[in-house]
């Protein structure tokens, strides 16, 4: 394909948006019907979550020491001495409501998502896509169904994994700088609620989609050999990523700060 | 049982089918012969819906399949048995996964019987005990094998054979080419061959027709198709490089 004949970008971007949206309502449709495939979404959810846990662990750990470092530093220089102990709350929301979702979602989305899109992508350049048709699977049930649902549920708990592992050093790197630790977890407690750890999941479970979605329509579409399985890998890997960020700040905008109405 | 009317079909530039008709009736067995890249795997893919044309009408034991319902083509594609040209296995499954993939789909079978069936489907292709090996650790003769025994495992009153032979030895694709005849003698399966092979094209098959330039260019039995006054069929048969087939 020539560049010269290839149409303008706007028109390229919808189009390619509009794929991304059959995908998304084939998925839907295929979502209840039969056969399920039970095995492939166990399989999902162990490479999507279980074999996610180290790379969230690490991610989380130094997300959460950094975070706790810095707070620990502004409040200790900026003011004073003593208000370090207050920065429990700021930390623990800062990591359950954007930080580790953000985070996790980047991880996740180079993890998974580029693993999904070549998976994908060989099976479709061997015709093993073709092969699943003829043989009475339907690709989008057999494929996209049981990754997509996977992903919906592993993300938001590899979120609260992250969480816990995220609080935990950024408390342990505190109290390793002497900040009182009673004052610290009392202002925590005062000021955190379940429903922020609970914005931090559903975001979880909205990228969980996204970049299953992504790695499978860009898996789909692979076209030409071990380059074109590469082209989707990185693709998947930057799409993905790019929407994690930018819907992030859609959804923190968008759900409500407290439950309480 | 096939029809085929004045199919087109382009890649981007690359007019593959230009007004195609083919014929293949119910228990026949039909080789088609073609240089390579003529569009073979093109056309059979056809068959069975994994390509769509740009126009022309494909009508399948009386059923138009241009505009079915998923839930109707379901049921053309369970007549179908295809053999891809590279066995195009699941390399994530092992070889008896793969050879029952079809048969749980589209058959109600014990776990027992599908064990069962998959030891004959094997038998028939002439493996054994390989059952739990994955793809990778077969040769590319077996891995073929292997795609013939998904493909028959399910008895489809169809089969498309993309090129059996190809990359098996002589012995083993003599037996499948008994294995052809045995098929339609025995199950009255109608089959469609993709073959270079013209002593093979011309044991199993009841017709033979000739794709050249998008378009079936003679179809005939063994002996008319030998006999033929064509020029190029006449080069293509005997693989002669001199001829009016210039194009490679
Ligand atoms: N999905 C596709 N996208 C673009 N072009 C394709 C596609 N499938 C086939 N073609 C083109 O169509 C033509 C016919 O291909 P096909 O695979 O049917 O050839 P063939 O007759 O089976 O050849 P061979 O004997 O080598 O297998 C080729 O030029 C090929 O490049
Ligand atoms: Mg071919």
């Amino acid at each position: 394909m020539s560049s010269s004949s290839s149409p303008p970008a706007i028109l390229r971007f919808f189009e390619q948006a509009g794929e991304l949206g059959i995908l998304f309502i084939q998925t839907l449709k295929n979502l209840l019907r039969k056969p399920r495939e039970k095995r492939i979404f166990i399989q999902q959810m162990d490479e999507i979550g279980v074999r996610s846990l180290p790379v969230v662990a690490i991610t989380a750990a130094f997300g959460g020491l950094v975070f706790g470092f810095q707070t620990y530093t502004g409040f200790y220089e900026f003011i004073g001495s003593g208000s370090e102990a207050y920065s429990g709350a700021i930390i623990t929301l800062g990591l359950t409501k954007e930080l580790i979702p953000i985070l996790v979602g980047l991880m996740i989305s180079g993890r998974v998502g580029s693993a999904m899109a070549a998976e994908i992508g060989t099976m479709k350049i061997t015709e093993q896509v073709d092969a699943l048709f003829s043989l009475g699977a339907d690709p989008i049930r057999y494929l996209v169904v049981p990754r997509t649902l996977a992903a919906l549920v592993m993300l938001p708990a590899l979120i609260l994994f992250g969480d816990i592992i995220g609080i935990i050093c950024a408390f342990a790197f505190n109290l390793l700088m002497g900040v009182n630790a009673y004052i610290y977890m009392k202002n925590t407690l005062l000021y955190v609620e379940v429903w922020d750890v609970v914005t931090g999941m559903i975001k979880g479970g909205v990228y969980g989609v996204v970049i299953a979605q992504i790695g499978c329509w860009q898996g789909l579409k692979t076209q030409g050999g071990a380059e074109g399985v590469g082209r989707a890998t990185t693709r998947t890997m930057v799409i993905a990523a790019i929407l994690v960020l930018i819907l992030n700040f859609f959804i923190s905008k968008a759900l409500p700060g407290d439950l309480n109405i | 049982m096939i029809h085929m009317e004045e199919l087109y079909k382009s890649f981007g530039d690359k007019k593959v089918l230009r007004g195609l008709n083919l014929d293949v009736d119910k228990g026949e067995t039909m080789a088609v012969i073609g240089q390579s890249g003529s569009g073979k795997s093109v056309l059979i893919k056809h068959m069975i819906g994994l390509v769509k044309p740009d126009s022309g009408k494909i009508i399948i034991d009386g059923v138009d399949i241009c505009c079915l319902t998923l839930k109707e083509f379901y049921d053309i594609r369970r007549k179908f048995g295809l053999l891809f040209q590279a066995a195009a296995l699941f390399d994530s499954l092992t070889v008896a996964e793969n050879v029952s993939f079809g048969v749980e789909r589209y058959r109600d079978h014990t776990p027992q019987e599908i064990r069962k069936i998959v030891t004959e489907s094997l038998d028939l292709v002439g493996l054994r005990g390989i059952e739990d090996l994955m793809p990778h650790e077969l040769s590319g003769g077996m891995k073929k094998r292997v795609g013939l025994a998904r493909a028959i495992a399910y008895r489809p009153e169809i089969i498309l054979y993309d090129e059996p032979s190809t990359g098996i030895d002589p012995i083993r694709a003599d037996a499948i080419n008994d294995l052809i005849l045995r098929m339609q003698q025995e199950l009255k399966v109608t089959s469609v061959v993709i073959t270079h092979d013209m002593v093979s094209a011309y044991k199993v098959a009841d017709r033979i027709a000739m794709l050249y330039n998008g378009e079936i260019i003679e179809t005939g039995s063994p002996q008319n198709i030998q006999q033929s006054s064509n020029e190029i069929v006449q080069q293509f048969i005997h693989g002669h490089a001199e001829g009016p087939i210039k194009e490679w």
